[in-house]
């Protein structure tokens, strides 16, 4: 393609309606604690991972809840990785809504194999 | 001697031993090569000794039940002891009266035969016969206790007791008709033969007033008493009476150095079968006592991962637990479940178990502590940073140079990833931390935190020491580096998990408390201490349940009416704080605040 200086943004509008819920549904189910997180960062900011990565569970969060799941596997970044984790737990001590984020990790890492 | 109704008695022994036999054989095969090491080293050692003491003090006399209570102690005993003696105290008899040889089964039918075999000239014959008849009697009052329980097992100290599944059950009616059935057999011998001890007479004359005596009624008694022993014998092998013999054998086992790996091994089948599915843990479990799941506790681990079609259910319910230890601490067998629940947590999560994402570890500098302490601070500590600030106030009042090993940022000790059975992952974490440490050429290692104390102490294996604060807070004042003003303030101590029952602390924080504040008990503490609900162990609950069973911990140490509580662990700390009027310190806080400038 010729190179005019600027291109065409791919559209980043999610469509709620036809998007596949089933895992999203299933993850619910095995930690229904996973609805209360309002997405304040603070799992992020505190994150043991984080420190020497730019590794981001709140990102990893969004793009779950989103149903983006192909983010997460086959276009993976680097700050979605959730290999990352070492489950230390300091995540699931500073969140303010109780959310179980070590069994989100663990939980969303066996869906995404699958 | 012979008559047809011993048969069925004499087939559920058979089959008992040949099971037996060939399960046993199987497992202990299956030994893993350390576990066979350590039986080849030490099967002919002094081990012996105290391992058959403490086969005759568990498996005969119970007593780590009765310690847990003396009624219910009672009850296992008169059961386990009583039936043991019948037994032995029946084969004497059965010697003495026919010592020119017999059949084995003679001593346990010995009033069917003493009428129709003349036996030997022996004045201590009518003693055995009162004798066995008091040893029936002592059984039936463990009996009577058994029954109690099954309605009522509050009076034995039970609050729940385990929900057995049918072939448990059917070998316990079993069991439970040996004995009237043996009195009742014996008795009606003694109808028609005046034999046997008081209670066998008494019985005896019962069944003549009642016009009961009669050959045909005495010999459907007999088969009766004998098809009992046999069916309960035959399913033994299949049911939770299979720890009859499997403790005896654990035990051994385990007086040798046996313990269970991350592999489930023939060991680990022993420990499996050893479980009386007594419910003792049930009680003591928070997850039962705070949050009312009741199908999760040790017992019902064991039990799913001996039955095979209960598999699934091993994994959630290996997965619901806290790893607080309280279980493993109240186990009469002594059963180490922490171990086996991440066998099984690591079948589950097998295919995630890929150390690749934690690359980036090795890219991370190392440095130089030549003759200084390791500080290593944890990652919890990072959250609470009173705990980090007071250990350097410490460091500096003994003159001790230090290195802060993670000020920088923590690489996790590994044992989190290890609880889940993410164990190749823990072992990146491990060989990254113990090349820094090594490099490092740091004298001694030192932990704010009992859960990185726990993996470096055991899992590890550093060839420097490695301490938890509160044993070198300890030490300090021990000899003299520091030195703490006494306040007359009143504390109540909690023991983390990690600290009391998983590494056996208890002493040393309590006496630096006890240095610095005055220390009043709680009634659930030690062994018996309460989890704070944030325990690392547990990836299925949520903050409102962690919540829970932190209030618990609260009430019990909120009891006396302390100014302060004290914990020795950041994560404790970080977790009682909330929710809580009272101040919440760690006793590294407590020191540095008390502490004597020279």
């Amino acid at each position: 393609m010729a190179n005019f200086g600027f291109k065409i943004s791919t559209p980043r509008s999610i469509d709620l309606d036809n998007a596949d819920r089933t895992l999203y549904e299933q993850m619910l189910e095995m930690v229904p604690s996973y609805r209360y997180c309002i997405g304040c960062g603070g799992c992020t900011a505190t994150c043991s991972a984080g420190q020497f990565t730019d590794f981001n569970i709140r990102k990893t969060h969004f793009l779950f809840s989103r149903r983006q799941y192909d983010k997460l596997t086959t276009d993976m970044l680097p700050e979605v990785d959730l290999n990352k984790c070492m489950l230390c737990g300091k995540c699931s001590l500073v969140c303010p809504r109780g959310v179980n984020t070590r069994g989100l990790i663990v939980e969303m890492r066996k869906l995404l194999l699958n | 001697m012979f008559s047809l109704f011993v048969i069925p008695f004499c087939l559920g022994v058979l089959a008992l031993l040949a099971i037996s036999v060939i399960k046993y054989y199987n497992w202990i095969k299956g030994f893993d090569r350390m576990q066979q090491t350590l039986v080849r080293k030490n099967i002919l050692s002094w081990k012996f000794l105290p391992a058959i003491w403490e086969m005759f003090r568990e498996c005969l006399l119970h007593w780590r039940i009765t310690k847990h209570n003396v009624v219910l102690g009672y009850m296992h005993r008169s059961l386990a002891f009583g039936w043991f003696l019948l037994i032995v105290v029946g084969a004497v008899q059965a010697v003495l009266a026919y010592p020119n040889g017999h059949p084995l089964y003679v001593g346990i039918f010995f009033n069917f035969f003493e009428p129709h075999h003349p036996v030997a000239p022996n004045a201590a014959l009518p003693f055995m016969a009162n004798l066995m008849d008091a040893l029936l009697l002592y059984v039936f009052t463990g009996l009577t206790l058994a029954m109690v329980k099954m309605f009522w097992s509050k009076l034995l100290g039970m609050k729940r007791t385990t929900r057995h599944n049918m072939t448990d059950r059917v070998a316990k009616f079993a069991l439970w008709c040996i004995f009237p059935l043996r009195l009742l057999a014996e008795g009606a011998t003694s109808a028609l033969y005046h034999n046997g001890g008081f209670l066998v007479v008494a019985v005896g004359n019962v069944m003549n007033g009642l016009g009961l005596a009669g050959t045909v009624f005495e010999y459907h008694l007999w088969v009766l008493y004998s098809l009992a022993l046999g069916i309960f014998f035959s399913l033994m092998p299949f049911t939770r009476y299979m720890h009859i013999f499997t403790e005896v054998l654990l035990i051994y086992f385990r007086k040798m150095g046996l313990r269970d790996n991350d592999k489930k091994s023939g060991y680990t089948m022993f420990e499996l079968s050893a479980c009386s599915r007594c419910g003792i843990c049930i009680d003591g479990c928070p997850i039962n006592r705070e949050l009312g799941v009741t199908d999760i506790q040790g017992v019902y681990l064991l039990q799913a991962i001996r039955n095979k079609d209960l598999r699934n259910r091993a994994e959630s319910i290996a997965n619901m637990c806290m790893v607080c230890g309280r279980c493993s601490a109240e186990c009469p067998v002594g059963i180490d479940l922490e171990p086996i629940r991440r066998q099984v947590r690591a079948e589950r999560v097998k295919a995630i178990d890929n150390p690749d994402g934690l690359q980036y570890l090795k890219s991370l500098h190392h440095f130089n502590a030549v003759g200084r302490v390791a500080y290593f601070a944890g990652c919890m500590s990072h959250l609470t940073p009173g705990i980090p600030e007071a250990m350097e106030q410490i460091f500096r009042a003994a003159g001790q140079s230090y290195w802060y090993m993670d000020e920088e940022g923590t690489v996790c000790c590994g044992r989190p990833l290890q609880q889940q059975g993410l164990v190749r992952e823990a072992q990146a974490l491990r060989d990254r931390n113990k090349s820094m440490i090594k490099k490092s050429k740091a004298t001694m290692l030192m932990t704010s935190c009992p859960i990185c104390y726990q993996s470096f102490s055991k899992d590890y294996k550093l060839d420097i020491p490695v301490m938890h604060h509160s044993q070198y807070i300890d030490m300090l004042l021990k000899t003299g580096k520091i030195k703490v003003e006494h306040s007359d303030m009143r504390v109540t101590y909690h023991d983390p998990c990690e600290l009391g029952r998983g590494c056996g602390v208890y002493d040393e924080p309590r006496r630096v408390v006890a240095a610095a504040a005055t220390l009043i008990p709680t009634h659930e503490e030690r062994e018996k201490s309460l989890c704070c609900g944030y325990n690392l162990g547990n990836i299925s609950i949520d903050g409102s349940q962690q919540q829970l069973i932190r209030d618990a911990a609260l009430r019990n140490l909120m009891e006396p009416n302390p100014d302060m509580i004290a914990t020795a662990c950041p994560m404790c700390k970080k977790a009682m704080t909330r929710g809580n009027n009272a101040q919440v310190n760690d006793i590294a806080e407590i020191i540095a605040k008390q502490l004597i400038e020279n």
